[in-house]
């Protein structure tokens, strides 16, 4: 054995040494959307890394669409940059069924019964939970109390779609600044296309029939978009085609809106007097639905999932259980106040007399939450579930193509007729192509 | 026999650079190529081979015709935007005045932001309907406010492009006026010649050689524009702004079609070296090629 070969040994000694040292902390890198919540979960880092000193948390921020354009290429390409991704009911079930994500196995103390029944169900694939809700929601109507009295007008607390037109109508002032009705019109299947979807199913109307074949060209779909375009050109903000949730919120919030029909975690944001100018004088009310049928209700989940390419599932799945704990709720009870704990994910929260206190909504966003349906979301059977989404792996790329339609339709470069052909033509193409009725 | 055997040393020792340079072109299109012919969804593994499938569907998506008009807008509405404003501000640039060099820095400076920022900057502060500039403009004048990206798409992009264009156009039209000979043109001027005719007979013919360079280098970048659509329009309304390299990048990652993506990949480098042909062919008689 020559010295030089001995150095060569003793080095790699210490490499593996030092490997081994280091294996110790380990980084999470955590991939998230830009919301609220997060962003407050964000700063209360501090607080799990003092309590797991030996886990450093990596942040990756990003506005939705990025996230999901980053997270589901690292997944299929089996990339590994993330340790947690921060996905939604509609990924769950899909990736869970590839086998792309670690199912979660909670310990005793998270107390996984204590979710809320729908959330869990679709956030598990045969009875397998693979990703942990960080809050939940569903669709309501938030609506400025003193403009609605000025109208003299008042909020059922089950609208019809008529009275919400009715009402945007009434409220409306665009030159003191107030647009009767905000709602969403940024492109995109997680934007525009979720409040449609649940619009289209409210009004009878469904994304397939039995045999796969799209319904765009079906009445219910032409009603609903005719009533979204109408609204949202006489009684809708400018711009209102870029207008996603976080831009609505916004305008909502600095009082430029009178009704807002959006996800019922919103309604935390615009009762909170730090961010709001117009705290106290929101009312709420379920999602409209078109003469005593069916809710337009959604059911979502932004959830925490571990990816099967994570070097670091223990640390990761630790993080997500004190991410989604009911630890977490009340830390964040403590530091901001219990209107700004992450809804709609626990039986407990709403059991919990300090928050239905303080949360007028409680009662309404649960209700909402129990009342979405995403095993059969529409009037009629269909082949799928999700109630504002369709859970295939094709929906994405169709429903952010049509999203585009739609808002072009809102600026009025196209006809509502003429959207809704181009939809139908895009989706009998790309279910084609997919080979559907599979 | 020495030039001999210096040629085939050269040979060898630039081989190595060549051939790497060759297989940092050769791979990506090979893979590319490769993929053009596979029915990949990474969200639907495994991927299967489909032959010219992807392409089909690539030539008949109901975005590609509007796509390929608007690649086709966009570059010579630019073009035309940065070479006639880019002789005029040359023109004026070449005058002498007090504080020409600060003048002339300012002028250049737009080519060096970023696309990214200053589209932002464009949609945040100029066109935005409530709190813009131009909002505030036509508010002052007594007029509605445009909605310029969802209204005026297209446009929108082709303004936000020129402004980043038009210096370089400006700096390379201003390099080869200052090459003009002051002589002749105070003879044509002696001889009676008019502003115009000067300018039409003389500044002009002396100036075509930098209008195709800049003709050139632009139709190479304007044809891949990208960060404006993307942070400013997202390809909207419809398919409005949607431009070639637009149209890829929706289908290879939303909706994360990788086969369909690369062959629109493909079909773009042909359609890029059509434009390129007719080009060469068009202004290449102004070059000694």
């Amino acid at each position: 054995m020559t010295t030089t070969f001995r150095i060569l040994m003793g080095a790699t000694a210490l490499c593996a040494s030092a490997g081994l040292a280091a294996a110790q902390d380990v980084t999470l890198t955590v991939a998230t959307v830009n919301n609220g919540d997060m962003i407050r979960m964000q700063g209360l880092t501090g607080e799990f890394e003092a309590a797991h000193p030996d886990i450093k948390i990596e942040w990756v921020t990003l506005e939705e669409n990025v996230l999901r354009e980053k997270v589901t290429t690292d997944i299929a390409t089996n990339g590994g940059q993330y340790d947690v991704m921060t996905i939604g009911t509609y990924e769950v079930p899909i990736w869970g069924k590839q086998d792309w994500l670690k199912p979660l196995e909670m310990s005793a103390e998270y107390d996984v019964d204590d979710l809320l029944p729908a959330i869990r169900e679709a956030l598990s694939v045969d009875g397998t939970l693979y990703a942990a809700p960080f809050y939940g929601e569903s669709a309501m109507v938030m609506y400025r109390t003193d403009l609605m009295e000025a109208a003299g007008l008042e909020m059922p607390e089950e609208p019809t779609w008529d009275f919400i037109r009715q009402a945007a109508e009434a409220m409306h002032d665009p030159d003191s600044g107030v647009y009767g009705i905000c709602l969403r019109g940024k492109a995109g299947w997680g934007e525009n296309m979720a409040l449609l979807t649940s619009m289209a199913n409210s009004f009878g109307g469904k994304w397939f029939d039995a045999e796969w074949v799209p319904q765009f060209d079906q009445p219910a779909w032409n009603e609903a978009m005719s009533f979204y375009v109408d609204v949202m050109g006489n009684y809708g903000p400018p711009g209102a085609s870029s207008n996603g949730f976080n831009e609505n919120l916004a305008l909502f919030q600095t009082g430029k809106c009178g009704m807002w029909y959006d996800a019922t975690v919103a309604a935390g944001f615009v009762t909170n007097p730090d961010d709001s100018t117009v705290a106290d004088k929101v009312g709420f009310a379920q999602a409209p639905s078109a003469e005593g049928g069916q809710k337009a209700n959604w059911l979502w989940a932004w959830s925490l999932a571990i990816p099967a390419s994570s070097e670091n599932p223990e640390a990761a799945q630790t993080f997500i259980e004190w991410a989604t704990s009911k630890g977490y709720t009340e830390l964040v009870a403590e530091n901001e106040g219990w209107l700004a704990v992450p809804p709609g994910t626990r039986t407990s929260l709403y059991e919990n007399p300090e928050y239905t206190e303080v949360a007028p909504f409680a009662e309404m966003t649960l209700a909402a939450i129990n009342s979405a349906n995403p095993g059969s979301p529409t009037v009629d059977e269909v082949p799928y579930v999700g109630a504002q989404y369709v859970a295939i792996p094709e929906f994405q790329g169709i429903a952010t193509t049509i999203g585009q339609l739609f808002s072009a339709a809102v600026t009025g470069q196209t006809s509502v007729e003429e959207a809704l052909t181009a939809a139908q033509a895009t989706a009998t193409r790309e279910m084609r192509r997919a080979g559907y009725p599979k | 026999m020495a030039t001999q055997r210096a040629h085939k040393a050269a040979r060898l020792m630039i081989s190595p650079s060549v051939i790497l340079l060759l297989a940092w072109m050769i791979i990506p299109l090979g893979t590319t190529i490769y993929f053009s012919f596979l029915r990949y969804n990474i969200l639907t593994p495994p991927a299967s081979w489909t032959g010219f499938e992807n392409y089909y569907y690539f030539l008949t998506d109901p975005a590609f015709i509007p796509a390929l008009v608007n690649t086709l807008v966009l570059v010579l509405g630019v073009l035309a935007i940065t070479t006639i404003g880019g002789i005029l501000l040359a023109l004026l640039l070449n005058m002498e005045f007090w504080g020409q060099g600060i003048v002339r820095i300012l002028v250049i400076s737009p080519f060096f932001v970023m696309p990214t920022v200053s589209a932002l900057v464009w949609k945040n502060m100029f066109m935005n309907p409530v709190n813009g500039l131009f909002a505030h403009l036509f508010r002052a004048f007594g007029l509605q406010p445009v909605d310029f990206l969802s209204t005026l798409p297209l446009l929108s992009i082709v303004i936000m492009v020129a402004w980043a264009w038009l210096p370089f156009a400006t700096l390379i039209l201003l390099t080869a006026l200052q090459s003009l000979d002051s002589e002749q043109m105070e003879a044509a001027e002696m001889d009676g010649a008019g502003w115009l005719s000067r300018f039409f007979y003389l500044t002009l013919p002396h100036l075509t050689r930098s209008i195709t360079v800049v003709v050139l280098i632009q139709t190479i970048f304007l044809l891949a524009v990208f960060a404006e659509i993307y942070v400013t329009t997202a390809g909207g309304p419809g398919y409005a702004s949607t431009n070639i390299p637009f149209l890829i990048y929706n289908l290879s990652l939303k909706q994360f079609d990788a086969g369909m993506g690369a062959a629109g990949g493909v079909i773009a480098v042909i359609i890029a070296n059509i434009v390129a042909f007719f080009l060469m062919r068009a202004v290449g008689k102004n070059l000694e090629l």
